[in-house]
C-alpha cells in the first residue's frame, strides 16, 4: 500500500533458493507502517521463511482483514495474489479460496482486533474446520489505525498511551485455539526472528490450521511505560518453552541433531519439526497439560513462546469433505454436470 | 370473477385443508395433489405453514384448474377442517354453496354451523383408533384417512394413489400398505354415507403431459449443479434451506466418484451469513463457481461483503428466497420485500444485478444464467425467489438441457495470454465495455494482483487520489450499463386491442396477473402486461412504461418497492404508476388484481368478485 515503487536492484551475489530465486523475489510493496513497527519484522520473517521453503510465488495466496496487520499482505511475495477483505472476515475468504483450490499455500495475516473482536467467530470456526492455512496474528493489544483504543488482547491493568487502565480480562488466542481443538498452535515475538522463521515454515507445511500468535509491539500507541505489550515488557516477559527447527523433507538427511535433546515431529509431506524443549516438563503433544502450563505461566505474567502444541493426526477440511486431490476449480464440465440424459432421469421423480 | 354453477366446475375448484403441523398432513396433501396431476389435470398447491416444528395450525390449498392457472383464485370451495383450533375461521372461509368436511369423532359447537354450505362429518379419529395402534400412528393415519375421503368425494383413482405411495415409500413397502389401509377406510366411509362424487370433482384430462410438479428451490439447486457450481456455503434459514438441501442431494447422487467416493463439490455449513458470503467470494475469487442461498435477514448481514464484491469485482451468486419482513417477520410466509435491499445492498454507491424468476422452471434456467452473468460481469448476481416459488410445488414444463452448453467464464486471462503481457493491470477497461480482465491465483507470478475493498486505481494499486478513484467508480457504472444488454429481457403479453392501460409485475405475481388479464378481457377491459425479469432494466422497459397512460405495478410488499425501482431507474413519470400491493404473507390471488384494476378502470365494477381472503 504505497505510492512509491520499490527499486528492483539486485546484487548478483544474493543467495538463491532451489527455484533460483533470491529473497528480493519474495518481497512485496514498500511498507507504509510506522518506522519500527513490529509488523514489519514479521513481514521480513515471512519473506525469509517462504524463500527458504522455495515456494512458487504464484502458489501462495495471501489473505487478510482490516487493520495495520492486514495491510502487510501487500508487503511480501508480490508475485502472489492477495486479498485484503473486510474487517474480521478473512477466515471465511480463506475457507472459500481453499475450498476452490486445495493446492495453494494460504497465508492469513490478521491482528488482535481483527481476530479477537470483530472476527472472533470466524477465527473459531476456521479452527473447528481445521482449515489448511497459516494464520498469523500480529498481536499488539491496541487499535492503531483508530489511534490507540484497547483491543481484546490487552492485559488486565495495562495502561493506554492516554492513561486509561484496562480492566477487562484479555482473550488469549493461544489458549482459545487449543481449547477449540487447533492442530498447530505457536506463539512468538516479532523481535525474535530466529524463533519465528522456522515456526512459519513448520506452520506452512503443517496440514491443517496453523496458528502463530506473534507479539508485535505498536511503537506509536503501545510502547510506553505501563504497557504490557511494549518492546521492553515483551522482551522481559517472554519465555521460550519449545523452540522448533524446521527441516524440509528434501534436506532431512543432511540435518544433524542429537536424539533425546530434540523431539522430532514428522509432517504429512515428510518434513520434520525438531522440537527443542527449553522447559523440561513441557509436552507440546499433550493438549491438556500444555494448556495448563501456559495458563500457569500466564498467571505469573510470562508469555510462553515456541511451538506450544502440535497434532499431525487431525484431518483437515478436504479430508473430511472427501474432495478430490486436484483443485475443484479445475474440474471440467463433464465431471460436474449430468447432461441432458441425466436431467431426463432426474425429471422422472417430478412427473 | 363471476360465480359459476357447481355442476360446471368439474376440474375447476379449490380444496383447502386445515391441519396441525407435524402430524403427517404434508404427505397426505402432496399425495392428493400428485394424484390429480397424474390424472392429467393441471393443479396448483400452496402450503401455509407456521414457523414451528409441531402443534401449530397449517393449511394446504389445492386448486384444481383445468385452464392451467398457477395462482390462487382467492376462494375456497371445499374445506377439510381437521384443526379444532382454527375450525371457526375455516368454516367462515368456505364460499357459499361449498362443502365442509370435518372429523365428526367429536361434536363441533353449533355456533359454527352455516346454512349456505354442506357439512360432511367423517369420524376420522374413530376410524383410525379402531384400525391402528400407537398414538403417533393413529394421528398420522387420521390425516392419510381424509385423503381417502377426498378421493371418494372428488372421484380420484385409488390405484393411482397406491402407485404414488409405492414410489414414495420404495424403500419401506410396509408403509404403502398401512397408508393404503387408511385411505381405503376414508374412501369406503365416504362412499357408504354420501353421494359420491360431489358436483365439484375431478375428471381425467390430458393436460399435464410434458409437465412436472416441482418447487423453485429444488429447481434452483438443480440449476446450480448444472451450472457447474463447486463451492456452496450457507447458513440455515427458512425458506432457503431446501435450495441447499436440493443442491447437496443432487451432488451426492451425480457428483460423487463411485470408485473413490470423492466428491466433486464442497458443501460448507457456515457459522453465519457473513461467513457464508465470505466463503463464496473467496471461492469465486479463486476461480470456482460458488453460491449461497439465504433470505432477507441474511441479505442484511451480507451487506458489507456485497459492497466489497461490487467494488473489488468478485463474482458471486446469491439466491434470496424472500420471506415476510421486516426483521424476523413471518419466516414461513411469502413476500417480494427485498427488491430494494438487494438492488442497492451495502454502503456507498453500489448497485447489483438481480434476477426475478416467476416460477420453478425459470428458477432452473436463471440459476444457470446467474453464474454466467456473475463471471461475465465480475459482480454479485442476486436471484430473488420468494417462499411461494421456492417452497411450493408448481406445475411447469419439464426442464430441458442442451449438451452443447458451455459456461461463460468471462474475461479470465489464461496462462498463454499472461506470459505475453508486459505487466498485468486488473482494472483497465480495454474493451470499452466497463469489464476488466481478471486472473486467478496459482497460474503465474506476473498475473498477481492485490484485491482490496479500499480505494484503488485502474491498475489495481491503492489510491486516495480523487481522480484515480473516480476513474474506477465511473467505469463500474459503465459496466452496470453493459449489464443491461446481458440480463434477461422483459416478457410482454399485449392485449389484442390497443390500450393505454398496463400492468407491470415481477416474479411470483406473474400467474395471478395472467389469470386476471384473461378475466378482465372477458369483461371487455384490455390491459397490456410487462413482466420484468431483471435489474437493471433495459430500454424496452422504458419504452413500455412510456407508451401507457396508466400502469398498475403489482407487487407483494407494502412499500411499492418495484414501483420505487422503476421511478428511480427509468424516466417514467411517477404519477402514471399505480400500485396494487399485496403483502398479507399469502401468495397474491388473481381476484385481488382484478378488484384493484376494476376499482380504477371501470367506474362501477362488477361486484361478483370473490373476497380475496387475506
Amino acid at each position: 500500500m504505497t505510492f512509491i515503487p520499490k527499486p528492483k536492484v539486485r546484487h548478483p551475489s544474493l543467495p538463491r533458493n532451489e527455484l533460483g530465486l533470491t529473497r528480493r523475489d519474495y518481497e512485496g510493496a514498500l511498507s507504509t507502517l510506522c518506522a519500527g513497527c513490529g509488523h514489519d519484522s514479521i513481514t521480513a520473517a515471512l519473506t525469509e521463511a517462504i524463500w527458504g521453503l522455495s515456494l512458487e510465488p504464484q502458489n501462495i495466496a495471501k489473505l487478510s482483514g482490516i487493520g495495520c496487520s492486514s495491510k502487510t499482505t501487500a508487503y511480501f511475495v508480490g508475485g502472489a495474489h492477495g486479498f485484503n477483505s473486510v474487517h474480521g472476515r478473512m477466515p471465511s475468504i480463506a475457507m472459500g479460496a481453499n475450498a476452490a483450490n486445495r493446492n495453494l499455500s494460504y497465508i492469513g495475516v490478521s491482528g488482535d482486533g481483527d481476530t479477537l473482536s470483530i472476527g472472533l467467530g470466524q477465527f473459531c470456526h476456521a479452527i473447528r474446520r481445521n482449515l489448511n492455512m497459516l494464520y498469523v496474528i500480529e498481536n499488539n493489544g491496541v487499535y492503531g489505525l483508530t489511534k490507540g483504543q484497547f483491543s481484546a488482547s490487552a492485559d488486565m491493568g495495562t495502561k493506554a498511551k492516554k492513561g486509561d487502565t484496562n480492566q477487562q480480562p484479555p482473550i488469549d488466542p493461544v489458549l482459545l485455539a487449543m481449547n477449540l481443538g487447533a492442530s498447530f498452535v505457536a506463539r512468538s515475538f516479532s523481535g525474535d526472528k530466529e524463533q519465528l522463521v522456522p515456526l512459519i515454515q513448520a506452520g506452512l507445511r503443517h496440514r491443517g490450521f496453523a496458528l502463530i500468535d506473534v507479539l508485535s509491539p505498536c511503537v506509536t500507541f503501545n510502547d510506553h511505560e505501563g504497557s504490557t505489550k511494549s518492546y521492553a515488557y515483551t522482551r522481559e516477559h517472554y519465555e521460550p518453552a519449545v523452540n522448533a527447527d524446521f527441516v524440509p523433507f528434501e534436506r532431512e538427511i543432511k540435518a544433524e541433531y542429537a536424539e533425546g535433546e530434540r523431539l522430532p515431529v514428522v509432517l504429512h509431506d515428510g518434513s520434520r519439526i525438531l522440537l527443542r524443549k527449553i522447559a523440561p516438563d513441557y509436552d507440546p503433544t499433550d493438549r491438556v497439560a500444555a494448556s495448563a502450563y501456559i495458563q500457569e505461566r500466564l498467571a505469573e505474567g510470562e508469555f510462553l513462546t515456541g511451538l506450544l502444541y502440535i497434532d499431525e493426526g487431525q484431518k483437515e477440511f478436504h479430508e473430511l469433505n472427501a474432495t478430490p486431490d486436484g483443485p475443484l476449480n479445475g474440474l471440467s464440465l463433464p465431471a460436474l454436470s449430468p447432461g441432458a440424459k441425466g436431467l431426463d432421469k432426474i425429471m422422472a421423480r417430478y412427473r | 370473477m363471476p360465480v359459476v354453477p357447481a355442476q360446471d366446475r368439474v376440474n375447476d375448484f379449490v380444496v383447502k385443508i386445515a391441519t396441525v403441523n407435524g402430524t403427517g398432513s404434508a404427505s397426505a396433501n402432496t399425495l392428493l395433489m400428485k394424484a390429480i396431476f397424474r390424472s392429467g389435470i393441471p393443479v396448483m398447491g400452496k402450503n401455509y405453514f407456521p414457523s414451528n416444528i409441531q402443534g401449530l395450525p397449517t393449511w394446504y390449498e389445492i386448486r384444481v384448474t383445468k385452464d392451467g392457472h398457477v395462482a390462487r383464485s382467492g376462494r375456497v370451495d371445499i374445506m377439510v377442517a381437521m384443526n379444532a383450533e382454527t375450525y371457526g375461521k375455516d368454516v367462515r372461509e368456505v364460499a357459499t354453496g361449498g362443502w365442509l368436511i370435518y372429523d365428526s369423532t367429536w361434536p363441533r359447537p353449533a355456533l359454527f354451523t352455516r346454512e349456505d354450505i354442506t357439512v360432511i362429518g367423517v369420524p376420522l379419529a374413530k376410524l383410525c383408533n379402531e384400525n391402528f395402534t400407537g398414538v403417533r400412528t393413529r394421528i398420522l393415519m387420521k390425516n392419510i384417512c381424509y385423503a381417502g375421503v377426498l378421493a371418494a368425494l372428488l372421484d380420484l383413482d385409488l390405484a393411482r394413489m397406491r402407485e404414488l405411495l409405492a414410489e414414495t415409500y420404495a424403500k419401506k413397502p410396509q408403509l404403502v400398505d398401512s397408508n393404503m389401509k387408511a385411505i381405503q377406510l376414508g374412501y369406503d366411509y365416504a362412499k357408504a354415507h354420501f353421494a359420491c362424487p360431489l358436483p365439484l370433482h375431478c375428471a381425467p384430462m390430458d393436460k399435464t403431459a410434458g409437465h412436472i410438479l416441482i418447487d423453485g428451490n429444488t429447481a434452483a439447486g438443480l440449476g446450480a449443479m448444472y451450472a457447474g457450481a463447486t463451492v456452496a456455503a450457507w447458513y440455515p434459514i427458512t425458506p432457503s434451506t431446501s435450495l441447499m438441501d436440493a443442491f447437496k442431494a443432487f451432488c451426492d447422487k451425480w457428483r460423487v466418484d463411485p470408485a473413490t467416493g470423492r466428491k466433486n463439490f464442497a458443501f460448507i455449513q457456515a457459522e453465519d451469513e457473513l461467513a457464508a458470503i465470505g466463503m463464496v467470494l473467496g471461492a469465486s475469487w479463486n476461480g470456482a463457481r460458488s453460491f449461497t442461498a439465504t433470505s432477507g435477514p441474511g441479505i442484511s448481514l451480507m451487506g458489507e461483503f456485497f459492497g466489497l464484491a461490487y467494488y473489488a469485482e468478485v463474482p458471486a451468486v446469491i439466491f434470496d428466497v424472500q420471506r415476510v419482513g421486516p426483521s424476523t417477520g413471518m419466516p414461513t410466509r411469502t413476500q417480494q420485500c427485498d427488491l430494494l435491499a438487494c438492488a442497492y445492498a451495502s454502503h456507498g454507491d453500489t448497485k447489483h444485478l438481480c434476477l426475478y424468476p416467476a416460477n420453478p422452471e425459470e428458477c432452473f434456467y436463471f440459476s444457470v444464467a446467474a453464474f454466467d452473468l456473475a463471471e461475465r460481469l465480475q459482480t454479485p448476481v442476486m436471484v430473488l425467489l420468494d417462499l411461494d416459488i421456492g417452497m411450493n410445488d408448481w406445475m411447469c414444463r419439464e426442464l430441458k438441457w442442451d449438451d452443447a452448453w458451455q459456461p461463460d467464464r468471462g474475461k479470465v486471462l489464461p496462462l498463454e495470454e499472461i506470459v505475453k503481457l508486459e505487466k498485468f493491470h486488473r482494472f483497465l477497461d480495454k474493451d470499452d465495455d466497463g469489464i476488466p480482465y481478471r486472473t486467478l491465483p496459482g497460474v503465474h507470478p506476473k498475473a498477481a494482483y492485490f484485491t482490496r475493498g479500499s480505494g484503488h486505481n485502474q491498475f489495481g494499486a491503492y489510491t486516495e487520489d480523487s481522480a484515480e478513484y473516480q476513474v474506477v467508480v465511473d467505469r463500474l457504472i459503465r459496466k452496470f450499463h453493459t449489464a443491461r444488454t446481458h440480463m434477461p429481457r422483459p416478457v410482454f403479453e399485449m392485449a389484442g386491442a390497443r390500450t393505454d392501460v398496463a400492468i407491470v409485475a415481477a416474479g411470483s405475481s406473474d400467474g395471478a396477473v395472467r389469470e386476471a388479464l384473461a378475466v378482465l378481457q372477458g369483461m371487455g377491459i384490455n390491459v397490456d402486461y410487462m413482466r420484468v425479469r431483471a435489474f437493471p432494466f433495459n430500454d424496452e422497459v422504458d419504452k413500455f412504461l412510456d407508451s401507457h397512460r396508466l400502469v398498475f405495478v403489482v407487487e407483494q410488499n407494502r412499500d411499492a418497492q418495484l414501483r420505487s425501482l422503476l421511478t428511480l431507474e427509468t424516466p417514467v413519470e411517477k404519477s402514471r404508476l399505480r400500485s396494487l400491493l399485496h403483502y398479507s404473507g399469502l401468495p397474491i390471488s388473481s381476484s385481488f388484481i382484478i378488484e384493484g384494476v376494476l376499482a380504477e378502470v371501470a367506474p362501477k365494477p362488477l361486484r361478483s368478485v370473490a373476497p380475496h381472503g387475506a
